[in-house]
């Protein structure tokens, strides 16, 4: 009960099992490198990269191979010391062949970045800094992969005030966010310093799920000691605390507005892990080449945190630890309760890719499905106080409109109504279907008032 | 070679509360057990007998109404649940034959021309119970006096159907809320709390129905809403008439324990397809069901209330659904 506690969360939410101790305590271990690495040209939000390299050439690891493609966009760089065999279409993790860099491993590559040379950011104005950190190819760590510079590129009539990371790290099983905020609480402070540089925010808040009393600590300890305005909040275990919105509820006590952003309530959102990597990227000349990825779940012999090269196959990260202990197999990208199902294999470890969960098909199957009798559970636990049932029930009749009346547009397919539902109807899985009909009418509207 | 690992697709999420809908409805058939059991004890086999009937016509109308899988809608319990309540809330000398019929009409005109499970607007059990005053107001009226005896059968439960004949042997005995109503005589709390009254089979235990509601409140099914809202205008409202007149008006602890106030709140008024969803809703809901229960009882032409003031909340269930929207996130 939310009533006998003052730890800070928001009102609703549901209460998965955490599965965290699989790796929750395993160091950050790093993957040696693999023969060959695929690089997509569009792993992020936004335009595709541009590629800089020709077939043949020699690149050395760090160095850039694509440039942005636009302002939303970010460049591409080389995890290894290699040879670009071909720029080709390759599978990815959306399934989608996508124009990919092939780079094949020298074999005395070294782990050394050497390729960049990156400027004192107290030095640089705010242009040139965000110009910067679209040359690392920084984007979300989180799993949405937008890019980090446009987050961070405050416009023009807004401020912001709170600076908030995000450590909750809410889904199931994940546990690379956490190990960051254990082994690299330095590089987390320092990225923080880098970015309200430029930001210019009152206080920053790092938000963290209490079940993680380590990665508490580090950051207190280190918070303290820079002698900066940041505190490190303990937020309550409740999914989906680490949902943006949720967060600044559970900090600042105030929602979002729908349809706007946190920084309309002056706020900028960050995940831990991408700050970490600013950092790494202003003082030690790394740009994003390489993530840590949890690899997890039932189905693998020895779960890990592992530090990926970007571009290394699935296949091999999965080799890495130790194989797949069952046939009938359920690979997950993020966790269960957000992530996505991944059909092969056979596609590169991507700069969005947080999680390998490895289940099997009786843990994820489809369940029997019954009549809804309107129980309330969804509505309990709905986060942004939607009416799941009646919107489930609108959309088995395709009453799209009628959805758009009940706000469907603000679901952000966290999935507790799923979740809790005991007749086991998908209702965020119509939610999606309903708001990407919605969003297709609405740029048919738009482009059909252009054409008059 | 050797064979690779292949992956099958579905959408998030991918984890699931463990429980379900069957489940649940079951787990409330598990809470009727020991009620069905107290009334055995209490009134007889001939009360065992009328819960059985009663069943039987909700199971097999069930089965009858069922379309493509025959046994899949009685696998997820409801319709035993309906039976059992139905069962429960006659009286235990009441004909087998038309106890059959009310569950015939509860899950036929309760629930499957509404479109099955989670469709009906009323509860189904009352439908039945609704008919069944409505067909045969003297047999549902005539209550026998509690009789301990194991195997004590009472003369109307085998009565043939359609005779129209008094029953002979039973020994009626005026129930708690008419000897309220036409005679101002107030029974013992204490009595009505272990159920030695006269009364329907399972109506009459209102410590144990409270103790099997506090179970359900435990175990989330049953919303903590509708027995706050219920229980709380009847024991406020029917205070302040006491208070009045402790003469003409009986006490609060009278009114809550006696007649089906208990099992009408814990079991019927919290059936989770006829209540409405948003939680200002169920407080309206509650609060509505309460009024109308002590409305009927003081003044109204029967003595007890709390089926048709369950019934005429069931019907205003979809108009307070829309009126007590829930304000989403963000919108504040």
């Amino acid at each position: 009960m939310d009533l006998f506690s003052n730890i800070a969360t928001f009102r609703h939410g549901v209460h998965p099992e955490e599965y965290k101790h699989y790796t929750e305590d395993k160091r950050i271990e790093r993957m040696p490198f693999v023969d060959e690495y695929v690089l997509p040209l569009g792993q992020h939000i936004g335009a595709p990269s541009r590629e800089i390299v020709r077939k043949g050439q020699y690149v050395k690891r760090g160095e850039r191979i694509a440039e942005a493609g636009g302002f939303v966009s970010v460049a591409l760089h080389s995890p290894v010391d290699g040879t670009v065999k071909a720029i080709e279409l390759a599978e990815t993790i959306t399934g989608k062949m996508v124009q990919s860099i092939r780079i094949e491993t020298d074999q005395h590559s070294s782990q050394l970045v050497t390729a960049q040379e990156v400027p004192d950011p107290f030095t640089l104005s705010y242009d040139d800094f965000i110009t910067s950190v679209q040359q690392s190819g920084l984007v979300g760590l989180g799993g949405a992969a937008f890019p980090a510079h446009v987050k961070f590129k405050i416009p023009e009539g807004k401020t912001c005030r709170y600076l908030m990371l995000n450590g909750c790290e809410c889904e199931p099983f994940l546990t690379s966010d956490h190990r960051t905020m254990v082994e690299h609480p330095a590089d987390i402070i320092d990225g923080i310093k880098i970015l309200n540089h430029f930001v210019g925010a009152e206080k920053t808040f790092i938000g963290i799920e209490n079940n993680k009393p380590e990665a508490i600590k580090a950051l207190q300890e280190k918070a303290a000691s820079s002698g900066a305005p940041i505190e490190v909040v303990p937020l309550k275990v409740k999914y989906p605390q680490g949902a943006e919105k949720m967060m600044i509820t559970a900090i600042l006590g105030q929602e979002v507005p729908s349809g706007k952003l946190p920084l309309d309530v002056e706020v900028l959102v960050s995940n831990v892990s991408s700050i970490a990597a600013l950092s790494q990227w202003f003082r030690q000349g790394k740009p994003l080449i390489e993530r840590v990825v949890t690899v997890t779940g039932t189905a693998i012999k020895r779960p890990a945190n592992v530090l990926v090269p970007i571009g290394t196959s699935m296949r091999e990260v999965v080799n890495h630890c130790g194989g797949i202990t069952s046939a009938d197999l359920r690979m997950l990208l993020g966790g269960p309760m957000m992530g996505m199902v991944q059909r092969s294999l056979d596609v590169p470890v991507v700069k969005g890719t947080s999680g390998m969960l490895m289940l099997t098909g009786k843990e994820v199957g489809n369940m029997d499905e019954y009549s809804c009798v309107r129980c309330g559970r969804c509505v309990d636990a709905c986060p942004m106080f939607l009416n799941p049932s009646l919107l489930g029930m609108l959309a088995k009749k395709g009453l799209w409109e009628d959805m758009q009346d009940n706000h469907v547009l603000d679901c952000f397919e966290c999935g507790s109504c799923s979740f809790v539902c005991p007749s086991h109807i998908p209702l965020v899985q119509c939610f999606r279907v309903a708001k990407g009909l919605l969003r297709e009418r609405k740029a048919r509207e738009l482009k059909a008032e252009k054409g008059q | 070679m050797k064979k690779q690992p292949t992956a099958t697709v579905s959408t998030s999420p991918y984890l699931h509360d463990a429980t379900s809908t069957p489940r649940i409805m079951w787990e409330v058939v598990l809470t009727l057990v020991p009620v069905v059991l107290a009334s055995y004890y209490i009134f007889g086999l001939g009360a065992l007998l009328v819960v059985v009937a009663a069943t039987l016509g909700c199971a097999v109308t069930e089965y009858v109404f069922a379309t493509g899988d025959k046994w899949r809608p009685l696998k997820d319990g409801s319709a035993l649940i309906t039976g059992l309540l139905l069962g429960l809330c006659l009286p235990p000398g009441f004909p087998l034959w038309m106890a059959f019929l009310g569950g015939v009409v509860a899950i036929g005109m309760g629930k499957a021309i509404w479109g099955g499970l989670g469709q009906n607007v009323f509860n189904p059990a009352l439908v039945g119970r609704a008919f069944l005053q409505a067909a045969f107001p003297t047999a549902i009226t005539t209550w026998s006096a509690p009789d301990g005896g194991w195997f004590s059968l009472n003369g109307t439960n085998a009565a043939m159907p359609f005779y129209q004949g008094e029953a002979v042997d039973a020994i009626s005995g005026a129930t708690p809320l008419s000897q309220m109503k036409f005679d101002h005589v107030f029974a013992n709390t204490s009595d009505l709390m272990l159920g030695t009254i006269p009364g329907s089979v399972g109506e009459t235990s209102g410590l144990l129905l409270l103790l099997m509601g506090v179970y359900l409140l435990w175990r989330g099914i049953i919303n903590w809403r509708i027995p706050a809202s219920i229980l709380g205008t009847v024991a406020l409202l029917s205070a302040v008439f006491w208070w009045m007149d402790p003469t003409v008006y009986p006490p609060p602890g009278f009114m809550l324990f006696s007649g089906g106030l208990m099992l009408g709140t814990f079991y019927m008024a919290t059936d989770l397809v006829t209540s409405p969803i948003t939680p200002k809703g169920l407080w309206v809901y509650g609060i509505g069901i309460g009024v109308l229960v002590v409305l009927i009882r003081l003044w109204g032409g029967l003595p007890e209330g709390v089926m048709y003031a369950i019934l005429l909340m069931n019907a205003s269930t979809p108009l307070i659904n829309r009126f007590t929207k829930i304000k989403p996130y963000g919108y504040r």
